[in-house]
């Protein structure tokens, strides 16, 4: 049964798939869905089976590989943590197959995209059941061919595929990372099966390892290197410039990869590995400053921008940051709590922008928005929900997890963690502040759309709207029904074996016990960054553009996305791109080819043309290159015996 | 001495095929002027072919001498007289229509042919310097004049005259080095020839005798820098002649080459090797690269089989059972390939006139694409591609030159091979990419379809009956290196 959970998806995939050979779309779209619905309440049974009822569950699927020493599995490991995560993926996932069946309507190539988000679920779901890091590396490098598929699924547009290979390049970087880490890990512990991974750490933590040219400790190399791994596909500060391109895709996509499950798969593989990281302190330090600096960076952009699905890009992003910097204070239930919540506030509002897209014909820039809530009630309800829950408001879902985690942050009563609060509690109020302004310009105001655009505005159907209701609902009630769960005092007793963390670093025990300010700060924040956000976009309107003008560097620098893409540019791209211009031009072309076949065959035409002269017709020329012949094979007789 | 019949009935095929000769010389003299005359006699030519390999394949195999041992009959002569007498048999039965076309089909070609025929079959058994210079002359006499047949032409009687002169001269060399040969050995038989040296004791002027007689032969192989009149002789000769000089004599020279070196300088394999080697790697490399330019593919077919003789030579110069051995498959596939290529070279007419510009075969694939196969099959077979026959000439021959050590000479062979594919791959891109601007005449002779029948067949189903001629080939070899 556990294992129909994550190949149901598949089955869907390959049908849909078959079917739009024929470009049955409404069967296609029947089948994934039945599909991923038949897959979430599995889903459900097997969260109540193991994760309430306590009973983690192995299920052997086959070996995979077995090479001399190396041995890996396939085999789906379902414990807490995984039951979280099915929950959360089959959740939106299913809700995502839904709305696209509406929001697609109008594509020509529905049944391909459907068999395109089932096997992501497919991936994804392997990723995140995963027995041990091969196959974890499987299911990750299968969402990110699916996230390439789909972030180009409108392939015909330059842009489209330009940032489908962004994310893909870019996400390159990060696996590099993550397969060294891999290999560390295999070279320290023999095998790559979490059960003896998470077994033998404390015994492997007073290890060095020689990297590059360096003896450092082993555990710390491992998992710094696997973090590289999920900062690619987390988009954490450094890697995450294919994030905001690949909101290219269509918005399910957005919604349901680069929001709510894929760029978590990150925050996963950290908390996966706690058991492991526990005897890394360094990395996690590491892991605690990206972290905070990825969430107050991205909150800094995502005030600027003007494109819908950027802004809530840059969120997710922000987002990240606090997953990780919970996780790097030892937090690991916090981190996974934002996680589930974020999923459905954040699926959410990038659902309700799609919906806000769909409305206004395709139109994502703010500037052109404005004005269309009494056209759009539904959709601009659920667009409040989300944000309420973003911003953190008491009793929506952020407000749990995020104050679980600055509060965690403060916990942790160390130098990183203090840095990491006070740049949350920042992010808090920046987060809080681009949330409204998003509202404002989205919904309120005059109309800035054409009027023939204006003309079209409309609600969404059901079948785009039912999905929005049902994540309201986990957008609304899942941090108060997962509080006592997932970050209460009796964590341990629901997590099980999932999550390890040692009694030394008490962050989260510590977090109930903040002084009141603490808790209040984060609310404060948030309350004062939606009340300057109303100021400044609906009161006095013109107030944003005359700050905006004040303070035009800070403002440049953040529209610009603190100028990562330019720099990297400069640094990476362009360098690599004149290398291969050398290559292709003096290497390939001017060399081999030159001196190779080009050269060759010149040089065989010349010989050729020689012979052929040599050839003139004469009998006496022959005659003399006979005799030129006897004479020179006679000599070297002759040569020869006298020496 | 006392005449007796088993003196001489070793030399069998060879008498039938003289007594032949002699009665057709009667039938075209009285037998009329008109073609039909001319055809009678290719016929009964014909005949007296088949009739001549019956005789050969009835007779024991077993070694035996005739003519006072100036004659040696053995499995190894039985192998290549084979191979003569079906490549001659291909080459007059697909020239009797193209001929009767050019409107040059006289009596004295089937009589030349059939006298040429004998003196290569005597080349192939001789066992004397004496009776080696005999076949020779007897071999090339009638072929100069075949090439000059065309009398109204300028370019075949030139071709005749060059052929003459140049033979002449290679005669002159031939005599010369036999001479020397003879004056340093005390003896004319190769048998004694090979008794009267010895690596140790060696005279310088055996030596020089040796090289001058290996280049005049190397003449007849046209192996390179011999080779110059090769093109010339088979742009110049008409079609039929040319595909006679293609096959036959090829044959019978490298048999001759493979008794005198084998056989007379058997005990001094180590000086005739490298001759040969220098020989054989001058004829790869101009085979090759002299091919690639050329716009006729008459002139083309000649560079390729002076490429082919270079790849005999290979094996030859490994001077080793194996390279004997090789040489034998590489020139029973040669006769078929030749014999197929000229069937469709000869098919090569537009309104009547031969047209053998390379260029004239676009679009064949198009207007005879059953031609077209069969010049690709036999393309892809000469280019040395497996599983076709070339192939395994190529492979044994270079087998036998690396096991003795002459790597380079492999590595060259090899890499020129590449070269020569290019050409040979270039008709084929011709036939079936370009198209033509003139279809080839359609009306093809049966013979030309029989023969490319066969030696299509031949060349790919090679591979299935590749153990019975390795036996053959196997048996030859050991009869060619065995004692007198």
């Amino acid at each position: 049964m556990y294992a129909l959970i994550v190949f149901l998806p598949l089955v869907g995939s390959i049908l849909a798939g078959l079917l739009s050979l024929n470009n049955q779309d409404r069967p296609a779209e029947l089948v994934t869905v039945t599909g991923l619905l038949l897959s979430l309440l599995l889903s459900v049974i097997a969260f109540a089976e193991v994760a309430i009822g306590g009973t983690p569950v192995t299920v052997d699927i086959g070996r995979w590989i077995v090479s001399g020493d190396f041995a890996a599995q396939w085999a789906l490991r379902f414990d807490t943590m995984t039951a979280v995560m099915l929950i959360v993926v089959t959740g939106v996932s299913s809700m995502v197959h839904i709305y696209s069946v509406g929001y697609m309507s109008h594509d020509n190539a529905r049944a391909r995209f459907m068999s395109y988000l089932s096997l992501f679920t497919f991936a994804m779901l392997m990723l995140v059941t995963a027995d041990n890091l091969v196959q974890l590396f499987f299911g990750w490098e299968g969402v990110g061919v699916a996230s390439y598929l789909l972030i180009g699924f409108w392939y015909k547009k330059e842009s489209a595929h330009t940032a489908a290979m962004k994310a893909f390049v870019v996400n390159r970087v990060g696996d590099f990372g993550f397969a060294l880490g891999i290999l560390a890990v295999y070279v320290l512990f023999d095998s790559v099966q979490f059960d003896v991974i998470f077994a033998q750490s404390s015994l492997i933590a007073t290890t060095n390892i020689e990297f590059l040219g360096q003896s450092l400790p082993a555990l710390e190399v491992a998992g710094i290197l696997l973090f590289i791994g999920a900062m690619g596909k987390s988009a954490q500060l450094g890697l995450h410039t294919w994030l905001p391109d690949a909101m290219e895709g269509p918005t399910p996509v957005s919604a349901l990869i680069h929001a709510a499950t894929m760029v978590t798969a990150g925050v996963f593989m950290v908390c996966r590995l706690s058991p492991m990281l526990e005897y890394a302190p360094f990395a996690l330090d590491v892991i605690t400053i990206v972290g905070a600096m990825t969430a107050i960076f991205a909150a800094t952009v995502g005030l600027t921008q003007f494109d819908i699905k950027r802004v809530i890009a840059y969120s997710t992003c922000s987002q990240l940051g606090y997953m990780f910097f919970a996780a790097g204070v030892s937090a690991y239930p916090a981190a996974m709590f934002h996680l589930t919540t974020h999923a459905f506030f954040k699926a959410l509002l990038f659902l309700g922008a799609g919906s806000v897209i769909h409305a206004l014909s395709d139109e994502q820039d703010l500037r052109n928005m404005g004005g269309i809530w009494r056209k759009i009630p539904v959709t601009y309800a659920m667009m409040w929900i989300g944000s309420l829950a973003l911003a953190g408001f008491p009793f929506f879902a952020g407000y749990y997890s995020k104050d679980m985690i600055l509060e965690a942050a403060y916990a942790a009563h160390s130098g990183v963690g203090n840095f990491a609060f006070v740049m949350g509690c920042l992010a808090a109020f920046l987060t809080a502040f681009y949330s409204w302004r998003l509202l404002i310009l989205a919904f309120h105001g005059k109309p800035r759309a054409s009027a023939d655009v204006m003309a079209h505005v409309h609600e969404s159907p059901l079948v785009m709207t039912f999905p929005l209701l049902v994540l309201a609902i986990g957008a609304i009630f899942s941090g108060w029904l997962g509080y006592e769960l997932f970050v209460g005092h009796h964590w341990q007793q629901f997590w099980g074996d999932s999550i390890f963390i040692l009694p030394t670093n008490a962050a989260l025990e510590n977090a109930h016990h903040v002084p009141t300010w603490v808790k209040l700060l984060p609310i404060g924040l948030a309350a004062s960054g939606v009340a300057i956000a109303v100021l400044c976009y609906a009161v006095f309107t013109g107030l944003s553009a005359k700050i905006a003008a004040l303070f035009w560097p800070i403002h440049l620098f953040f529209f610009n996305k603190w100028y990562f893409d330019e720099l990297y540019d400069a640094i990476f791209v362009k360098p690599a791109v004149r290398l291969g211009h050398f290559f292709w031009l003096r290497g390939d072309r001017d060399t081999i080819d030159g001196f190779g076949p080009d050269g060759v065959s010149a040089l065989v035409y010349r010989i050729s043309g020689a012979c052929s002269r040599i050839q003139t017709g004469f009998v006496f020329h022959y005659a003399f290159a006979m005799l030129i012949g006897v004479v020179v094979l006679v000599s070297w007789y002759v040569l020869r015996f006298k020496g | 001495m006392a005449f007796e019949l088993a003196d001489i009935l070793p030399a069998l095929p060879e008498i039938i095929l003289s007594a032949v000769a002699l009665v057709l010389v009667l039938v075209a003299a009285y037998g009329g002027d008109g073609a039909a005359n001319a055809r009678r006699v290719a016929h009964l030519t014909l005949a007296g072919i088949v009739l001549a390999a019956i005789a050969l394949l009835s007779m024991t195999s077993a070694q035996s001498t005739a003519f006072g041992g100036m004659f040696r009959a053995d499995a190894f002569a039985d192998y290549m007289k084979l191979l003569v007498l079906m490549g001659s048999f291909a080459a007059v039965f697909m020239s009797v229509t193209p001929l009767e076309r050019d409107d040059i089909n006289k009596p004295e070609f089937s009589l030349l042919v059939i006298l040429a025929l004998v003196g290569m079959m005597l080349m192939i058994s001789a066992n004397d310097l004496m009776s080696l210079y005999m076949a020779v002359e007897l071999q090339s006499l009638p072929l100069y004049v075949v090439a000059a047949m065309r009398t109204n032409s300028l370019r075949s009687s030139e071709a005749g005259l060059k052929y003459f002169l140049l033979g002449a001269l290679s005669s002159g060399m031939l005599l010369y080095g036999a001479s020397l040969v003879y004056g340093f050995a005390g003896t004319t038989s190769f048998a004694g020839i090979a008794a009267a040296v010895s690596e140790t004791d060696l005279p310088a002027g055996f030596i020089i005798g040796m090289v001058f007689m290996i280049t005049g032969i190397a003449f007849k192989v046209s192996a390179a820098p011999f080779h110059m009149w090769t093109p010339d002789v088979y742009e110049g000769s008409p079609s039929p002649v040319t595909a006679l000089f293609a096959i036959a004599p090829k044959v019978a020279a490298i048999a001759l080459m493979l008794r005198l070196t084998y056989g007379a300088f058997g005990s001094i394999a180590l000086e005739w090797s490298q001759v040969i080697m220098a020989l054989s790697v001058a004829s790869i490399v101009v085979g090759a690269l002299g091919a690639i330019m050329q716009k006729d593919i008459k002139r083309m077919m000649a560079y390729s089989s002076i490429a082919h003789m270079g790849y005999a030579l290979a094996g030859l110069a490994a001077g080793t059972h194996e390279g004997a051995f090789g040489v034998m498959i590489y020139m029973t596939s040669y006769v078929f390939m030749g014999a197929g290529t000229f069937a469709i070279i000869l098919l090569m007419r537009r309104d009547g006139q031969s047209a053998t510009r390379i260029a004239d075969l676009r679009g064949l694939s198009k207007t005879q694409p059953l031609f077209a196969l069969g010049l690709m099959v036999m393309m892809f077979s000469m280019a040395g591609i497996p599983p076709l026959a070339g192939f395994f000439g190529k492979w044994y021959v270079f087998l036998a030159a690396v096991n003795a050590g002459l790597v380079p000479l492999a590595v060259i062979g090899v890499v020129m091979s590449v070269v020569g594919a290019f050409y040979y791959l270039r008709i084929i891109k011709i036939m079936y990419f370009e198209d033509s601007e003139a279809p080839l005449d359609q009306d093809v002779p049966l013979a030309n379809k029989l023969v490319l029948g066969v030696s299509m067949a031949v060349i790919l189903l090679f591979f299935a009956g590749l153990n019975s001629i390795m036996d053959a080939a196997n048996t030859a070899t050991m009869a060619l290196m065995a004692p007198f």
